[in-house]
């Protein structure tokens, strides 16, 4: 169907706004800040893509979505179509749509921004469609032929996820283990409801359950059983490791063992997974602070503070040792939290946390610093300002500085480690234990979720070469001294051919093909 | 159908009750009964509401295909499991075995030393020194004689024991420092020992030990919530490094722990614990009044 020619003059200018809970309103309550698009928002949205030749957004899509082509499917009001085409590349639509950094990624690229204009609001355009297909309970799950080769996958974060996705696709038998008591990993116990409501992981989860996904919680691989047990004894011909970077970093200043003084993650665990912001009728405690300090400026420090305040908190800072230009956090996440009254304390560091007699905090006393020279990540390296120390009353202060690897698998298995405890892999992420591969936080250091689910991906393409399976992506074509050992272009290594029957009346008329 | 509910539980197969603030629960949990070691320990949720808590494991039975908990009500969770909990019933989730499992070794004599609640997960240990060859001293301690539990088990697999009452009206009299004295005072030749109980005794066993020399290696009981090193809640200082119980742990050196700084960090969520535990109280108290009327109102 030939679509309007459209240029940057006559498509609509203006990027279509996303109804917001105000900020007043919504520092009370947990329920989503962005309440997406209406239908009438995604029809005009998706008129403002030109359907340019280039494409940048594809390319710059971490798992190469083709944006145009579900976008076009709006326009004709093909939702379904629409729907179809994410989940071709990506089967989370509703939460890459709600948690992706598309400012630096498909929307950073856009044709439409590169004027004056604002890039299509590709994010929010998936969003819609993946909230539509939860509420219309669409599922994308074809007929599958099972091929009797089970994987295993360990944590059921987005890089497992994601890597399971794909593997059940192609007709293995996949069972995720995760060792908390609710799969999502890091989207469940990380990310608050107010971006990412735990029903949305949950429909998202339940899509997995239908492929035919096992989910085995309460189970803690590495201490139950290792890695080796799982290809040595288990009967698993190939393993994904999904364990993430979980691990918190302190600063190791004084003070840091004082009440009052926690990690990102152990609040965010505390109140999103644990619902402790539901104390007491859900059990774990939380003891949220009045005059709360998160240091650190990425997304989980945005979490950090914005549940803060919302569990009661009166004033939230954010002390970080850059400025608001190098602060790694969402653009959006930012914006929310600006203007939820949060106050920033750009280039400012902590020296010390201070006792309030009773081994609690009382208050905090930070440098402050300025840009010197660019370290090795390329940033400017902050550096302290003589004599600019200062104190300020807090009575919690929240660490949101980074992670580390997560130690159990290194711990329990032979797996090659780097100096930093990471795993080793090559580019197509195996590990160094046959049939086993690794991807997301647990091989590159904390990153994102749609990057996590890329590596997923990734490493789903190697282990299907690895079990040799057909890859439903690759196209194949005769070798260049034609089809002698390789019929149809097929290698005979690989498992699963599709057997083709020809119906008995037009045997006669054909003069190949597989026996029936 | 919400994927949460992966497995139906975990099926309680036993329940014991040395006093009214100690009971035991027998687990089935065959996977975990064949990989669990000595010192390692399990979080465990009773019901989809509750938090998590570590627990050690006292006992696991690969045969049988269980794991033995030996618990101490002492608020909220506790009290209600020790209500709620019995055979037939279920655990809401439980996961383990955690933690680096205690290094055992081959020493020639050991020392082991548990304090109330602590002679549960000393069991396992001095089980396994003593099947790996060693001569095994146990001290175990009980404010009184009443709430002595496990005493025949110690004599199986220990070749001395010294039962400690704080009121005396068992064994010795006096704490298990005191026991921890006279092993000493008999044997010059103690390779190592091991002390588990509530942190003001593993304390006080350490500096009964630092005199003499003896390595002394205990298990730290912080709060947790995930126990997989996610959270750093469990933090605890070695020297002067920073160290997660839950993945670096549960055991270390005795010598080189900051027990001030864990009783500490253990009282964080008083005020919180005290609303909980009262919470429940009064709930209980409200149920037990309406079945009461409502007893007295059919008769």
């Amino acid at each position: 169907m030939a679509v309007k020619k459209r240029t940057i003059r006559t498509i609509p200018q203006e990027r279509t706004p996303a109804r917001e809970q105000d900020a007043v309103e919504r520092v009370k309550n947990f329920r989503e800040v962005n309440c997406g698009y209406t239908q009438e928002n995604a029809l005009r949205e998706a008129e403002r893509c030109m359907y340019c030749p280039e494409q940048p957004c594809v390319a710059g899509c971490p798992v190469n979505i083709d944006i145009p082509g579900f976008i076009q499917k709006i326009s004709e009001k093909n939702f379904r179509g629409a729907y179809d085409t994410i989940t071709d590349t990506n089967l989370l639509p509703a939460i890459c749509g709600r948690v992706c950094p598309q400012e630096t990624q498909c929307e950073q690229v856009c044709t439409v921004g590169d004027g004056k204009l604002e890039p299509v609001a590709i994010g929010r355009l998936e969003r819609w469609v993946g909230d539509m297909a939860i509420a219309e309970n669409w599922t994308n799950i074809p007929y599958i032929e099972p091929n009797g080769l089970r994987v295993g996958i360990v944590g059921s974060g987005p890089a497992g996820m994601a890597c399971a996705a794909d593997m059940a696709k192609a007709g293995c038998e996949v069972t995720v283990f995760e060792a908390f008591h609710e799969p999502g990993g890091v989207l469940k116990y990380g990310i608050p409801d107010f971006r990412l409501p735990n029903e949305v992981i949950d429909a998202e989860i339940d899509n997995l359950v239908r492929l035919g996904i096992r989910f085995e919680c309460n189970t803690l691989v590495g201490r139950l059983f290792t890695i080796e047990q799982m290809v040595e004894e288990m009967g698993f011909h190939a393993v994904f490791i999904g364990t993430g970077a979980g691990y918190p970093s302190f600063m190791g200043i004084n003070g840091e063992s004082l009440n009052g003084v926690l990690s990102a993650n152990e609040l965010l665990t505390r109140c999103n997974l644990m619902r402790g912001r539901d104390f007491p009728d859900f059990d774990t405690p939380i003891q949220p602070g009045k005059r709360v300090a998160v240091i650190g400026a990425g997304n989980t420090a945005m979490d950090a503070m914005r549940v803060s305040l919302r569990l009661g908190a009166e004033k939230v800072y954010c002390i970080y040792r850059r400025t608001l230009a190098e602060a790694p956090a969402r653009i959006e996440e930012i914006h929310h939290a600006e203007e939820e009254g949060i106050e920033f304390h750009w280039l400012t560091s902590p020296v010390e946390i201070l006792d309030d007699g009773n081994k609690g905090v009382r208050g905090m006393r930070c440098i402050k610093m300025e840009l010197g020279e660019p370290d090795d990540s390329g940033r400017r390296r902050p550096v302290p300002i003589e004599g600019s120390e200062f104190e300020f009353e807090a009575d919690m202060i929240v660490y949101a500085i980074g992670t580390n690897a997560n130690p159990i698998i290194g711990q329990t298995s032979r797996l090659k480690l780097n100096k930093w405890g990471y795993i080793e892999t090559n580019e197509g992420l195996a590990a160094s234990i046959a049939g086993v591969f690794a991807g997301g936080d647990i091989v590159t250091g904390a990153a994102t979720v749609i990057e996590a689910m890329g590596a997923g991906r990734r490493a789903a393409q190697s282990m299907k070469a690895w079990l040799g399976l057909r890859d439903t992506e690759v196209v194949y074509r005769d070798p260049p001294d034609g089809p002698v050992d390789r019929p149809f272009g097929f290698d005979p290594s690989e498992h699963d051919f599709a057997l083709v029957r020809i119906p008995a009346h037009s045997a006669a008329t054909t003069t190949g093909g597989a026996p029936a | 159908m919400s994927s949460k509910q992966t497995g139906a539980g975990f099926e309680i197969v036993a329940r014991e009750d040395f006093s009214d603030v100690t009971y035991l629960l027998e687990v089935r949990h065959p996977s975990m009964a064949r990989a669990a070691k000595p010192g390692q320990f399990v979080i465990v949720m009773c019901h989809e509401n509750s938090e998590r808590i570590p627990l050690t494991i006292a006992d696991f039975d690969r045969d049988k295909g269980t794991i033995t908990l030996v618990i101490q009500a002492v608020g909220k969770s506790t009290r209600e499991m020790q209500q709620d909990c019995t055979d037939g019933t279920k655990l809401f989730a439980m996961v383990g075995p955690m933690g680096i499992p205690s290094h055992i070794g081959t020493p020639k004599k050991v020392l082991c030393v548990g304090g109330g609640l602590g002679v549960a997960p000393v069991f396992p240990q001095a089980r396994a020194f003593k099947d790996a060859g060693a001569f095994v001293i146990g001290v175990v301690g009980f404010r009184s004689k009443d709430l002595i539990f496990w005493e025949d088990k110690f004599r199986a697999c220990c070749d001395e024991l010294i039962v400690c009452t704080d009121d005396g009206t068992a064994g010795v009299k006096g704490m298990v420092t005191e026991g921890i004295r006279l092993a000493v005072e008999r044997h010059a030749d103690i390779d190592e020992c091991l002390a588990i109980g509530p942190p003001i005794m593993m304390k006080g066993c350490a500096e009964a030990t630092r005199p003499h020399g003896i390595k002394t290696m205990v298990s730290l009981n912080p709060i947790m919530v995930d126990g997989t090193g996610m959270c750093g809640g469990c933090r605890v200082k070695i020297g002067d490094r920073v160290k997660f119980a839950c993945v670096d742990g549960p055991d270390f050196d005795g010598h080189t722990v900051d027990f001030d700084d864990l009783m500490s960090r253990l009282g964080r969520y008083k005020a919180t614990e005290r609303e909980a535990y009262e919470r429940w109280q009064e709930g209980c108290r409200l149920r037990s009044q309406v079945d009461a009327d409502g007893a007295a109102v059919k008769s």
